[in-house]
């Protein structure tokens, strides 16, 4: 109250006045309503607008949806069910494709009674990943997440157990290698044994032990080849593999383009550079066509495998533009303080630059592994039968010949619902080192 | 610009200077590209001794503090820091960093750790002290430094003078035996900067060696044994406190600090 108004009426307050609530067009959903959608004619005009677009895509869609057949032998006797209904051909989905080649589109060829060893793999892999995605575990589970690649590699493509132990068997020996070595003579030697060793083991030594070691104890399951995986399952094999494996080569490669040597900056650039600046489908026409040309004939190199080898390349080169960008966002003095404590670069780098690096480029990097997982449909251009490969495989058959859409929903939602989970995690990691930082 | 850096008594008869040579410099020179940043310098620090660099902007003393423990190389001379020589041997730079402790401007507190894991990481990493005694030293210098309290936050949530105390206390739990401070509180409010000081002040009373970039001439006044005043990447004039401030040589240190005093 103003003083002039103040001297020239007296007021006294005798009665407090209670508190009341705002006008219905304030609050909740009318308020919302009104500010969001009708807040003036043009906003109107849209929401109408909008609306009608809505409808008109629901209309056509809905009944496709709810009519849709989920039991019928094939595209004709689907039809035929259409139709008893008074609906046309194309009244209603056939979404009875997916129930009918469900096994095929998941698992592609691999033999029928031997499914349980896929699925179980798949489980073996959630938890060996859990210890890794989420901090709440015991941190021993972290060497179960060690254990777990090779025992997917068994149980998906079986063979001798002898196999998949001594491949694992020659990182230990690198670790030791590299623990004895470098307390000898020095880091740079310890590193060197380290990558050497192990590759002459896998290489010379591996093949003649387990044969040796199979014909003492066999320990084998029934071998499935390469050729009989197919659909989800291969995407998946192919799209974790990737993924997993181009994180470290991406930071490596980064970290590399950053050095003050001059030879592992230039090696790095230039790697990054040309598999960057290639496209994908030439790299894996490259690993199914022209490797077989460089590499001495006669030699087995499992297509997949150069299909794995190829994607991780590829997705590492972004992955090293990504994290490049964390290294760049990080202010000199973090360098410096971790310089000026007395930390070697190894220690500097683990403990103090990548872990924010690392955390500035969550998004970027969870977007090439997104990116990544959906260029695993490319592998159908070389003859392997992923999703989109087993399409054209089904619609090969006098059953199905003719049917596209379903499959393709199918197989876009399965993507989505794989890729949209990355990106959640994403940003709930995001939302959880923020908490933690802050 | 106060001239008192500090209220409290300062007992000057507990700060000896030993005649043990902690750094020497002799002849060196630095280059960054073609420009000649720091030329001929000599210095010889003592034991004990409490150096401030003064000067102004671009005269080198930053790059100058920053050579002892090799943030950056020198190109011709000699440093050498606790009798070993800084040359390209990674084995020595990394044992003169974990005995030279340093201050930044911008505290560098690393971000993602908490207070205590700030102070514990080179101990641990570095020293390879088991994590319990390097969680009692932290504790140890984050009383001394007065935020035991704010152990378990994390340097985002600390005022700047607390960070700056902060980073006081990361590079005392290396037990170093140089302290290097390149303008600890230039980027400070004014009453945070005296609880800085006063740290400061506490660890010169202790017997530390320490050299100090800064434009507190209170602190250079109260605290410093020797002032050195450098302009174009040279040393142009050092003395006792009272001399240079009182009856400086130059021509070039009488202007810099009328500027610098002036107001």
């Amino acid at each position: 109250m103003s003083e002039v108004h103040a001297e020239t009426t007296r007021f006294v307050r005798t009665e407090m006045v209670a508190e009341q609530d705002p006008p219905i067009t304030e609050t909740g959903a009318v308020k919302w309503v009104r500010e969001n959608l009708f807040s003036g004619w043009l906003n109107v005009l849209l929401t109408v607008l909008s609306l009608f677009i809505i409808y008109t895509i629901l209309a056509a869609l809905l009944p496709w949806f709810a009519n849709s057949v989920w039991t019928a032998e094939s595209l004709a006797g689907c039809r035929e069910v259409l139709s008893e209904q008074g609906l046309s051909g194309h009244g209603g989905a056939c979404f009875s494709v997916i129930t009918e080649r469900w096994n095929q589109l998941i698992f592609g060829f691999y033999p029928p009674e031997l499914y349980w060893r896929p699925i179980l793999a798949f489980v073996v892999f959630l938890l060996g990943i859990a210890p890794v995605l989420f901090q709440g575990m015991p941190r021993q589970a972290l060497w179960g997440s060690m254990a777990a690649p090779f025992v997917v590699y068994w149980l998906i493509w079986g063979g001798s157990l002898w196999g998949p132990v001594l491949t694992a068997a020659g990182f230990g020996i690198g670790a030791a290698a590299f623990i004895v070595i470098s307390r000898a003579a020095g880091n740079i030697l310890g590193s060197l044994a380290a990558l050497l060793l192990p590759v002459l083991f896998w290489m010379f030594l591996v093949s003649p032990l387990v044969s040796g070691l199979a014909s003492v104890a066999p320990l084998e399951i029934t071998k499935v080849e390469s050729n009989d995986i197919g659909g989800f399952m291969l995407a998946l094999i192919i799209g974790i593999s990737g993924i997993i494996l181009s994180l470290p080569l991406g930071i490596l490669l980064a970290l590399g383009r950053q050095s003050h040597l001059f030879i592992i900056t230039k090696v790095s650039v230039a790697f990054i550079e040309i598999i960057r600046g290639v496209p994908l489908i030439v790299w894996l026409f490259t690993a199914s066509l022209l490797l077989n040309y460089f590499l001495p004939p006669g030699t087995d190199f499992d297509l997949m495998l150069r299909v794995i080898i190829m994607v991780t390349l590829f997705a590492s080169a972004y992955i090293a533009e990504v994290v490049r960008g964390g290294l760049a966002a990080l202010p000199k003095g973090q360098y410096e303080a971790a310089d000026a404590l007395g930390l070697d670069y190894a220690k500097s780098m683990r403990l103090i630059i990548l872990p924010q690096a690392l955390k500035i480029s969550i998004p970027g990097i969870v977007n090439t592994f997104i990116g990544l997982f959906k260029d695993t449909t490319l592998v159908v251009f070389i003859g392997l039968l992923d999703p989109i490969g087993l399409t054209n495989a089904i619609r090969a058959t006098t059953e199905w010949n003719g049917i596209y859409w379903e499959l393709f929903i199918f197989i876009g939602l399965m993507f989505f619902i794989f890729c949209y989970s990355m990106g959640r995690y994403s940003i709930y990691l995001e939302k959880k080192l923020q908490r933690e930082h802050r | 610009m106060t001239d008192i850096a500090t209220d409290r008594e300062i007992d000057r008869s507990q700060m000896q200077v030993s005649d043990e040579v902690a750094i020497q410099i002799s002849d060196m020179n630095k280059w960054f590209g073609a420009f000649h940043v720091l030329r001929d310098i000599n210095l010889t620090v003592y034991r004990g001794e409490r150096i401030v660099v003064c000067g102004p902007s671009g005269s080198g003393k930053s790059t100058l503090i920053r050579c002892i423990n090799r943030l950056e190389e020198h190109q011709a001379g000699q440093i050498v820091v606790d009798g070993t020589e800084l040359s390209n041997d990674l084995k020595n730079i990394d044992r003169i960093r974990s005995e030279v402790g340093m201050c930044f401007q911008h505290f560098n507190l690393f971000p993602h750790l908490t207070i205590l894991e700030n102070c514990t990481l080179a101990p641990l990493w570095v020293r390879k002290t088991p994590k319990k005694e390097a969680e009692e030293v932290a504790m140890h210098y984050l009383e001394k430094v007065k935020i035991p309290e704010q152990a378990d936050k994390y340097p985002g949530q600390l005022s700047g003078g607390q960070q700056q105390r902060v980073a006081i206390a990361r590079s005392l739990c290396m037990r170093p035996q140089i302290m290097l401070f390149d303008e600890p509180t230039s980027a400070l409010d004014p009453e945070m900067i005296k609880e800085v000081l006063d740290t400061m002040i506490e660890l010169a009373q202790e017997g530390m060696t320490m050299i100090c970039v800064t434009h507190e001439m209170g602190f250079a006044r109260q605290v410093a044994n020797r002032v050195i005043f450098m302009d174009q990447g040279q040393i142009v004039e050092q003395n006792e406190p009272e001399e240079f401030f009182n009856n400086p040589q130059s021509d070039r240190t009488k202007l810099f600090l009328s500027q610098i005093l002036g107001h």
